[in-house]
């Protein structure tokens, strides 16, 4: 049925030599170690944003207008997850030949929000189950000629041991 | 209880890859729900058009390119874009205007030129715009998201992926003699279960593809259908438009967001989204999941639909496999669903897709359903969701 991983695990970003900037600017910190995700939090309500939101809070029973950013837990727990098994049309660019990745929606308990990424290659697509816990890293999305796009992704967050061996 | 509009006729145009203009296929469905209501284009005094994304302007004034290429006779005309829900919205601005006493007899049409392969964000780089940020950055296709909430339904009630090649099965059998279904052919579960996965757990014969297609509805006031249109007998009636949006926090992940809302500092509300599309039907026309005989349910996923069985209130969560299970929703059970194919048969054209849902009620509400006639209907309910906070519901009822 599914496939058992999704393809060899990467060794994160940063061993091709090229330039590593972020594919999107100011989602998330650069830090490789603790990634967080940079969402919003409305100094009224309390409630947070991601990707952050600069123009009013959206919660309907507040009338905050001021948000700050605010770096999001960097673990929380699957609430679903997918593997895609075709490459998506333009603009994702889409490594030749394609390999399948993993896609998690993955619940921050503090936040009470569910943030999507793709699950880094070479999980043990067996062990993602609802409730699993995961944790934010960062991991290439493409390369050009120069940079190497870096863009974050769930890994499960356990066993560490095993899992940072390869890293 | 909200006032009601009188269904005065309906039309199609066969759901297909047919390489010809959203307009011509607007055209025929158009002409065929004004021959059908025994109206002429001429007393039309209000036309509604759903709009295309897809192809150019005329798409984005649809109500216009109709009227023009009908033939511009002075009517009033308005063009709605909601997602999924357009059809549904243009139908809820001339029910507005009817119920107003601005006109009495409108002509709504949808219809959709749509290319092959997975839906993808219209061109060039706009990283502004998270439909196109999600393809970017995630890969997260329209099937991703369906896959999302077949796996959560899977780990939370135990659904297996039997249950949801059945629904293909049951979709495929409903539509193998539906006229205007794209696809007219049955299959087994073997035949959708060793087709090729998509988004894992979903195989592509459990994903609706995209297609060309239109369809359109003549509406009037009550008195007009009284007075104009005797000789067809006691109208339709369309008892029931919801258009609403979420309500905040929404913890479903729903596409194209890459987030939900945050439930951290608000408390949930009392029905998900998709319960309060058809919950705020159900209020308007004073009925219940108890009155319904008939639906048509948004099947983007052989999988959704069964979460639909439970949004609409058809039976608890969790139930749902076991109402497809009993053959509840067959054609000949309790509560029939998707007598017409579903989008399993038809495949998706946007703007034309919730006007299709409402045609093919009228026909069943009509008694003129042919061979996939629900014996009896009295009162039907079409439930639909798409992107940005967009979905609807219409209540027939006869």
């Amino acid at each position: 049925m599914s496939p058992g991983t999704t393809g060899p695990r990467t060794t994160g970003p940063g061993t091709t030599g090229k330039e590593r900037v972020p594919a999107v600017a100011g989602w998330f910190t650069m830090d490789t170690a603790e990634p967080h995700l940079l969402g919003s939090r409305c100094r009224a309500c309390g409630s947070f944003f991601f990707p952050k939101e600069s123009l009013s809070c959206r919660n309907p029973g507040c009338s905050g207008i001021e948000l700050e950013e605010m770096p999001l837990s960097r673990r929380g727990k699957v609430w679903s997850f997918t593997v895609n098994c075709y490459a998506p049309p333009a603009p994702y660019v889409a490594a030749d030949p394609f390999t399948p990745y993993a896609i998690a929606a993955v619940e921050l308990a503090a936040e009470k929000m569910v943030v999507l990424g793709q699950v880094v290659p070479g999980v043990d697509l067996a062990r993602l189950r609802v409730g699993a816990e995961m944790e934010l890293v960062l991991d290439t999305l493409f390369e050009d000629d120069e940079h190497e796009y870096v863009v974050w992704k769930w890994d499960l967050a356990e066993p560490v041991s095993d899992k940072r061996g390869a890293r | 209880m909200t006032a009601e509009v009188a269904v005065l006729g309906v039309g199609m145009h066969p759901w297909g890859k047919w390489g010809k203009s959203f307009v011509e296929y607007g055209m025929v469905a158009a002409r065929g729900a004004l021959a059908d209501a025994g109206v002429e284009w001429r007393d039309v005094q209000f036309v509604s058009g759903a709009d295309t994304m897809r192809n150019g302007y005329p798409g984005y004034v649809s109500g216009a390119t109709f009227a023009q290429a009908l033939g511009f006779q002075g009517a009033q005309v308005a063009s709605s874009y909601a997602a999924c829900a357009s059809g549904a919205t243009a139908l809820g601005a001339a029910r507005a205007q009817i119920l107003a006493g601005l006109c009495d007899v409108a002509l709504v049409v949808g219809a959709d030129t749509t290319p092959k392969g997975f839906l993808a964000p219209n061109v060039g780089d706009r990283p502004d715009d998270p439909d196109w940020l999600r393809f970017r950055l995630l890969g997260a296709t329209n099937p991703t998201y369906f896959a999302l909430y077949a796996r959560r339904r899977m780990e939370l009630y135990g659904a297996t992926e039997h249950d949801f090649a059945k629904v293909k099965v049951k979709n495929a059998r409903h539509g193998l003699t539906n006229p205007f279904a794209r696809y007219r052919k049955e299959f087994t579960e073997d035949e959708v279960l060793g087709s090729p996965m998509v988004a894992d757990p979903l195989r592509l014969l459990e994903i609706c593809a995209t297609s060309d297609g239109a369809a359109a509805v003549v509406v009037s006031s009550l008195e007009y259908a009284k007075h104009h249109a005797a000789a067809i007998g006691a109208p339709v009636r369309i008892a029931a438009i919801s258009t609403v949006t979420p309500r905040y926090p929404n913890p479903v992940i729903e596409m194209p967001e890459f987030a939900t809302d945050s439930a951290a500092t608000a408390p949930l509300p009392e029905s998900g989204f998709r319960d309060s599309i058809a919950e705020r039907a159900y209020e308007e026309a004073g009925l219940g999941p108890d009155d319904l005989d008939v639906a048509e349910v948004y099947d983007l996923s052989s999988a959704l639909e069964l979460d639909w069985y439970e949004n609409i209130g058809l039976c608890k969560p969790g139930e749902a496999e076991r109402l497809l299970n009993d053959g509840d929703t067959t054609i000949g059970g309790r509560i029939p669903v998707n007598p017409s194919g579903g989008l399993a048969c038809f495949g998706e054209a946007v703007p034309a897709q919730a006007l299709a849902q409402v045609c093919e009620l009228t026909w069943h509400l009509r008694g003129q359903a042919g061979e996939r006639q629900v014996e009896g209907a009295r009162v039907g309910l079409t439930v639909n969701q798409g992107l940005f906070g967009h979905g609807s519901s219409v209540i027939l009822t006869h």
